[in-house]
């Protein structure tokens, strides 16, 4: 395969996770993913992984959470409706701790919604679509080189920190065709789950390792025996009422990815030093708004970008760093003002924050976010 | 003399009377703890559907061995 | 307490187990245990899947690969599970409103993939860990929490179900032929396809009280004198099957298998090398 290719957003959702090493897929169609399911269907056998079309989304994403267990790199990919269908299985994969990959490449909503447009309408429910604590990794391309690269770094963290990665994605980044470079063999790290280095006797499947708060994991078939359940349960698995052992498995759950936030939040900036106005955008906004702040820029206008890659945990220290001169923060979004509330909160009224919204199926045009930093400047 | 050893596992039973209603020979009976227990063992026929309808696994029927 | 064998695949420390006094679920499950031990199966390549209810609670006692999953869903990740990794022994057991009800769809695909797994569906005709609601096997007329005035819909045959679906081995056992339901899961785990065992079984607690069988007793008893063997069936009348239960092997055929087309095509394509 040459290195320069000229893909869909989708298709290199597809390619990147078999570079990761994802062998397992379970899909559904729904637009404007099902590319993703097609291509894993083309490709996954040809490199002995599994293919699977499942009777719904509900099973599908079930059938990658058994498929990771049994020792596989897994994912499954969908959309807004398809996505909130999958919510009750993430958590169990969130609590009995099992790494997976769900691509939501997002449309208009709610319900049937916009099934071709675009929209940014599910960050909040990446974080908070399923019930109970956790603490959410959501990544967001913006091109297709990032669909690529950024869903072999979902796997990465998902393996690393033994819990589901949302890859949220758009349908303009999913359905956008863009030169990729495809990176060689071994440009990037591959990172797999723990394992253990007991016997199977001595194996504690919630067990965590002090250096890291993340138990190793077996996988069925290796030897070991354990009990998966969704109950809240005790370091063997087993359901528990015990005040001590339920607070302790929470709190872990939540604590470590917590305690490593630094070190998976990703981000970008663009001229923020001297700014004294900063664009927050992300996925296929963030395109449009470095145009314009480009283009400001250019108008001797001081504004900067900042671009969240990780939505979650969301880079607020490090947007916090810079509000130094700053007085407004702008923060366009495909949707009613979702991300502009961790903006918010981030800000703490430091500095004016402005949202603009736009729901109508469509993406910002360069001018409109430029008209925005104009008004506001 | 008893063919069979009808063992009858205390802590795991219930009580539940379903191997004492199903012994064909009414070799069981509950004792003062509510607990089987075997009290005409010289008449049990090893047939074993106290042990295969015993749902807390509590009942175990062995041949009895021979003191020679 | 049953052989050593027996005792060696189960999680002794959490003995006595939580299901009530005289429930047929331990019945069947030292009936799957028996199965097992005869036919040599290691407890690190079986994989023992359930959903949430009563039945679901199975596989925390059973020490092998055990995975207790979400209401209705478990066969859609048993079917993960083999999918990646074909040499586990997959057993997926299942209550009636979690196979039927939430399950159904799963469950009517499973059929149809004729996925090598095994379906044990231990139908008591209630929701019972919840309490007592009327489920999709819950008789007509039949009392329940949410049929305080008796069921009105008709419930699921659910070997007819599974047959029409397309799994390759269907079968019906009662708690009352303890030794039928190890024959049956026998030939069902041994089977290359998707084979489902269905065992009539009571909640005396839940189901039984408010409809005449409140002793575990009369539940075994009720299930002897109205069950009915399959061959003997075929030559009764629609009205003299009224209220029996028909036993018996219905379905044991040679169809291709999911997993085993799949790998078919990965060799194909030169994707195992």
């Amino acid at each position: 395969m040459s290195k320069v290719q000229f893909w869909q957003g989708n298709t290199a959702v597809a390619m990147g996770a078999i570079a990761a090493g994802c062998r397992f897929f379970g899909g559904y169609p729904i637009t404007p993913s099902s590319e993703i399911a097609e291509t894993m269907a083309l490709e996954l056998p040809k490199v002995g992984g599994r293919f699977i079309q499942m009777e719904d989304e509900i099973a599908s994403i079930a059938a990658v959470i058994g498929a990771s267990l049994a020792g596989y790199k897994a994912m499954t990919a969908t959309s807004g409706p398809g996505f909130s269908l999958k919510q009750e299985n993430l958590g169990l994969a969130y609590m009995a701790e099992v790494p997976i990959v769900v691509v939501n490449v997002m449309r208009g909503g709610p319900s049937t919604g916009l099934p071709t447009k675009v929209s940014q309408q599910d960050v909040m429910q990446a974080r908070w679509g399923t019930h109970g604590d956790h603490e959410t990794i959501a990544l967001a391309p913006a091109s297709v080189q990032e669909c690529y690269e950024l869903t072999i770094e979902a796997f990465n963290l998902a393996e690393r920190f033994r819990q589901p990665v949302i890859f949220l994605g758009d349908e303009v980044v999913g359905h956008m065709r863009e030169k990729i470079t495809v990176p060689d063999d071994g440009t990037f790290k591959i990172l797999g789950r723990k394992k253990p280095n007991v016997a199977p006797e001595e194996y504690v499947p919630y067990k965590p390792d002090p250096e890291d708060d993340i138990p190793p994991m077996a996988a069925f078939g290796d030897g070991y025996r354990w009990h998966v359940t969704g109950l809240t349960h005790d370091e063997w698995g087993f359901p528990t009422n015990d005040p001590e052992v339920i607070e302790k498995k929470i709190l872990r759950l939540v604590g470590k990815v917590r305690r490593f936030r630094d070190e998976i939040v990703k981000y970008e900036t663009y001229e923020v030093g001297d700014a004294d106005m900063i664009v927050v955008a992300y996925g296929s906004v963030s395109r449009t708004a470095l145009s314009a702040v480009r283009e400001a820029r250019s108008k001797g206008l001081k504004v900067g970008f900042f671009r969240p890659v990780t939505l979650w945990p969301f880079p607020d220290k490090e947007l916090q760093a810079l509000l130094g001169n700053v007085k407004a923060v702008l923060v366009p979004e495909l949707n009613c003002g979702q991300m502009v509330l961790e903006v918010e909160r981030v800000v703490s009224g430091r500095a004016k924050v402005l949202a603009k919204g736009l729901v109508n199926g469509e993406l910002f045009r360069p001018s409109e976010i430029f008209e925005f930093i104009k008004e506001v400047a | 003399m008893a063919k069979f050893t009808v063992t009858i596992n205390e802590e795991w039973c219930k009580g539940c009377g379903l191997c004492i209603a199903i012994c064909p020979k009414k070799v069981l009976e509950f004792n003062e703890r509510v607990k089987s227990e075997p009290v005409r063992l010289d008449d049990c026929i090893g047939c074993h559907q106290c042990e295969n309808i015993c749902p807390d696994l509590a009942v175990t029927v062995k041949e009895a061995k021979l003191d020679v | 307490m049953p052989s050593q064998e027996v005792l060696d695949w189960l999680r002794t420390r959490f003995f006595p187990h939580i299901w009530c006094p005289g429930c047929g679920h331990g019945i069947i499950m030292h009936a799957i245990l028996r199965a097992l031990v005869d036919l040599g199966k290691k407890k690190e390549e079986t994989v023992i899947a359930s959903g949430i209810g009563c039945s679901s609670r199975m596989p925390g006692y059973i020490d092998a690969c055990t995975l207790h999953t979400t209401h209705g869903r478990s066969l859609a990740f048993a079917t993960g599970v083999k999918l990646a990794n074909p040499k586990l022994t997959v057993i997926d057991v299942m209550g009636d409103g979690d196979c039927t009800a939430i399950g159904g769809n799963h469950f009517i695909h499973a059929c149809r993939r004729n996925i090598d797994i095994t379906a044990v569906v231990m139908n008591n005709n209630i929701y019972g860990m919840t309490g007592g609601q009327a489920s999709p096997t819950t008789p007509v007329g039949a009392y329940a929490t949410t049929a305080p005035y008796g069921v009105i819909d008709v419930p699921f045959d659910i070997c007819k179900l599974a047959a029409g679906a397309g799994a390759s081995y269907v079968a019906r056992a009662t708690v009352a032929h303890p030794l039928l339901i190890e024959k049956y899961v026998k030939t069902a785990i041994s089977k290359e396809g998707f084979a489902v065992v269905e065992v009539v079984t009571h909640c005396h607690t839940q189901f039984g009280r408010k409809n005449k069988r409140p002793r575990p007793i009369d539940n075994i008893n009720f299930f002897k004198e109205n069950s009915v063997m399959y061959n003997k069936a075929t030559s009764m009348s629609k009205e003299e099957l009224e209220g029996k239960i028909v036993i018996g092997e219905f379905v044991n055929a040679d169809l291709p298998e999911y997993v085993e087309q799949y790998m078919k095509l990965i060799e194909s394509l030169g994707g195992n090398r």
